[in-house]
């Protein structure tokens, strides 16, 4: 059972730091544009801008 | 030959986007609204194509919200070249003003979002040592045991401490007041859970309820989270929706120059130009100039006001014409604007009187769960004669009859029901609007701009000889006003006169083979008419008899059905208008209306709605003038329209932002489908508390009954609010 001491303390800090990372990036903004996230990794940034719709055709 | 798209008529595209320019050391900054912005080739498109001009410093696309925020070094009057060239790439965007960081709103719910966060991770490492107590109980030593307790204290309170602020606040402030709401039982069930826990951990060696207390925050904040979240997301629509429509105006200064400034800039005083098409930006006196304006969002009336110097005009009319130089009125407080802003603020005042669903819950719920809990405790001391049992029943009754159930029960159900009415494009303002929209059984119409489209169409086609109506429609073709548009609609796309010449307040005159053709109002042209219910036109070529061109507001398209749906649906339905006898009376008999009432001001569309609220009826309004705003802030629900006034807007409840009137009969469905749900999920907590109270009564609840039962009943709640969504 002397494993607890130190397991139950390792368990409390784990989660401790999830929390810290969420109020990090939650003070950082990282919840402002869910959407856009998820979009930008898509992103090139060494490409030229791609043709607007009304252009292509 | 000229295109005539929709484009340079819409009003919203004339926006001055200097006027939102704010400078802060050397750099100018611009938040604008983009429209059409969907997927990672939009973001690029506008973020790097406005990086091309290497004076802007920033620009960045928020895609949930639709905002970008712009930034570069150098002239402020660069914005207005930024704008068109989103607008040349596709993207139209309007500049707003910005909430300020420290908006107290935004600010409660970090704080909301925070103390979830710890009452979250509290309950889940609470829940690890709980739970080895309850599974390794009987082989666990006493030491042990102790030991898993306090331990569960040490996170337990200061975490309970931090996230029950929001719940100790409200209910010793209720308290205080002599009101009992749910957040007095709440914070008792939390403190008395916690009180009890500590005495067991270090004298009585019981049974603890560190878990349960943060379990029922959790829970808790979970609900209020979604309410918070529901209002803001609420009030950034409706801050977009007033965007869209951001009045700027043109100031004339003392050099002679003109500049664009936010209209709330206005000061009394100022000389300012409002242009053909302009809308007038605040209550103002005409000096110079002399024209036609369309007061329809005002007044309710379609019949263009005559203006000359020194008339009166108000914010909202629409300039039809000629270019007028206005000075604004010092009087704001004698001002029709101020008159409609105080009727408006007294109707909400009266509103504020409805007593929500949960908290008429709360009003039954709290005396029947603490004569319990001290029946209980009475009970026990006189069977038991002892005083430790029956004060550990008594709270255990409290804490497992605590609302977790009910404080999810209304929030997770408005939270889906306002998230499906966001996608038919009906925009909700608070949620118990949806309680007080489930309950109407009447439903009263303003005509002009709601049940009408609020704009002239030609009625009177048949009357006209071809060649006469091309004619008009040619010269009609090189103009803005809304007649003109009337017959160029009606006409569609063609040829347009070379050498047309707008003559302001008159009409468009052009000469056609060596013949004067002119196309204008009866006065212009010299010719007498008689008074009569229709808006008219006149085309004269040479010197032939004029043609008389008839215009009529016209019903929009669903108006119709959805009044059908409104009475299918048990609601009475009613047309106040404030436009005159005749018209409202043929828009009536053509929808079929019985009850109808014509020339109304604002005071008397109020007085109508309390006469009918004094015969007990649950009555909403669906309006759109600045007129109706007074009566849409008296009713006891009210709709607005997309294309309504923003003082209308912001009185409404429902704004129907697709501008299609049958969104209401969608709104109506679904808030009586929500306020279904709000009962059932109230009927699963009574059925679970008639489980769970006997049990705590009779001393059968232990911390691992309480963390099933209350887990249970919220999960099962929030799954019945779920099935809405579909």
């Amino acid at each position: 059972m002397s494993v607890l001491i130190w397991l139950i303390p390792v368990a409390l800090g784990m989660g401790g730091l999830g929390l810290l990372a969420f109020m990090w990036s939650m003070k950082s903004g990282q919840f402002d544009d869910l959407d856009g996230a998820a979009h930008r990794i898509l992103m090139d940034d060494d490409k030229p801008i791609p043709p607007s719709d009304s252009q292509k055709d | 030959m000229a295109a005539l798209d929709s484009s340079h008529l819409d009003t919203s595209s004339q926006v001055d986007p200097q006027a939102f320019v704010r400078i802060a050391d050397g750099q100018s900054r611009l938040d604008l609204l983009v429209r059409g912005a969907v997927c990672a080739g939009c973001i690029a498109r506008i973020e790097s194509g406005l990086r091309e001009d290497p004076r802007v410093e920033n620009a960045r696309l928020n895609l949930s919200t639709g905002r970008l925020a712009l930034s570069w070094r150098g002239d402020p009057a660069l914005a207005s070249e930024y704008v068109s060239k989103l607008r040349s790439i596709g993207y139209p965007a309007t500049p707003y003003e910005p909430e300020s960081e420290a908006d107290p709103q935004k600010e409660e719910e970090r704080k909301l979002l925070r103390a979830m966060a710890v009452a979250g991770f509290a309950m889940a490492n609470v829940m690890l040592l709980s739970i080895s107590v309850w599974a390794g109980g009987m082989e666990m030593t006493e030491t042990m045991q102790s030991l898993m307790h306090r331990i569960s204290a040490l996170i337990v309170l200061p975490a309970a401490a931090y996230a029950g602020q929001p719940f100790f606040r409200s209910a010793w402030t209720a308290l205080r007041n002599g009101h009992v709401n749910m957040d007095v039982p709440i914070s008792l069930a939390v403190f008395l859970a916690c009180g009890l826990s500590i005495w067991e951990t270090f004298i009585g060696h019981g049974h603890t309820y560190y878990d349960a207390a943060v379990m029922l925050l959790f829970f808790l904040l979970i609900g209020r989270f979604l309410d918070m979240r529901l209002r803001a997301r609420a009030g950034e629509a409706a801050r977009g929706l007033a965007a869209m429509q951001a009045a700027t105006a043109n100031r004339l200064r003392p050099d002679g120059r003109v500049e664009a400034i936010p209209a709330r800039d206005v000061l009394a005083g100022d000389r300012l130009v409002l242009a053909a098409g302009d809308r007038v930006p605040v209550d103002a006196v005409v000096v110079e100039g002399q024209g036609a304006l369309d007061g329809s969002l005002v007044t309710g009336e379609t019949q263009p006001v005559e203006a000359g110097p020194g008339t009166e005009i108000f914010s909202g009319m629409l300039n039809l014409d000629a270019k007028l130089v206005l000075e604004a009125t010092a009087d704001r407080d004698n001002s029709l604007l101020a008159e409609i802003t105080r009727l408006v603020e007294a109707g909400e005042q009266s509103r504020s009187r409805y007593v929500k669903l949960a908290d008429r819950a709360a009003k039954l719920y709290v005396p029947v769960v603490h004569s319990l809990a001290a029946l209980t405790l009475v009970g026990w001391l006189i069977i038991g004669g002892e005083a430790r049992p029956a004060i550990i029943n008594a709270i255990a009754v409290l804490i497992i009859t605590c609302p977790c159930a009910l404080g999810l029960a209304v929030p997770a159900v408005q939270v889906v029901a306002s998230g499906r009415l966001y996608r038919e494009g009906v925009l909700v303002k608070s949620g118990d609007a949806m309680e007080r929209l489930a309950g109407i059984d009447t439903a009263v119409f303003d005509k002009t701009g709601t049940l009408t489209e609020g704009r002239p169409r030609l009625i009177n086609r048949s009357d006209i000889a071809d060649t006469d109506f091309e004619t008009a429609a040619r010269l009609a073709r090189t103009s803005r006003h809304p007649l003109s548009r009337a017959v160029a609609d009606a006409a569609g796309m063609g040829e347009v006169t070379g050498d047309a010449r707008e003559v302001s307040g008159g009409g468009v005159e052009a000469v056609e083979a060596g013949v004067t053709i002119r196309f204008g109002s009866a006065r212009w042209l010299g010719i007498e008419t008689a008074e009569d219910a229709y808006t008219e036109a006149w085309l004269q070529i040479g010197d032939q008899e004029p043609v008389c061109f008839r215009f009529q507001d016209q019903l929009r398209a669903d108006a119709k059905a959805t009044i059908k749906a409104l009475q299918e649906r048990g609601c009475q339905v009613e047309l106040l208008s404030g436009d005159r006898t005749g018209p409202v009376a043929s828009i009536a008999r053509e929808l079929g209306l019985d009850t109808w009432q014509a020339e109304l001001k604002p005071q008397d569309k109020i007085a109508r709605l309390e006469a009918l609220k004094a015969q007990g009826r649950s009555v909403a309004m669906i309006g759109d003038g600045i007129n109706d705003a007074p009566a849409l802030a008296a009713a006891d629900v009210s709709i607005s329209l997309a294309s309504a006034a923003e003082i209308s807007q912001a009185a409404a409840d429902f704004v129907l932002q697709a501008d299609k009137l049958d969104s209401a009969v969608i709104a109506l469905d679904v808030s009586r489908g929500a306020k279904r749900r709000v009962l059932e999920n109230f009927g699963l907590a009574v059925v679970y508390n008639m489980i769970a109270v006997p049990l705590a009564v009779f001393g059968f609840v232990t911390p691992l009954v309480a963390a099933i039962a209350m887990s249970g009943s919220s999960i099962l709640v929030t799954l019945n609010a779920l099935r809405l969504s579909r």
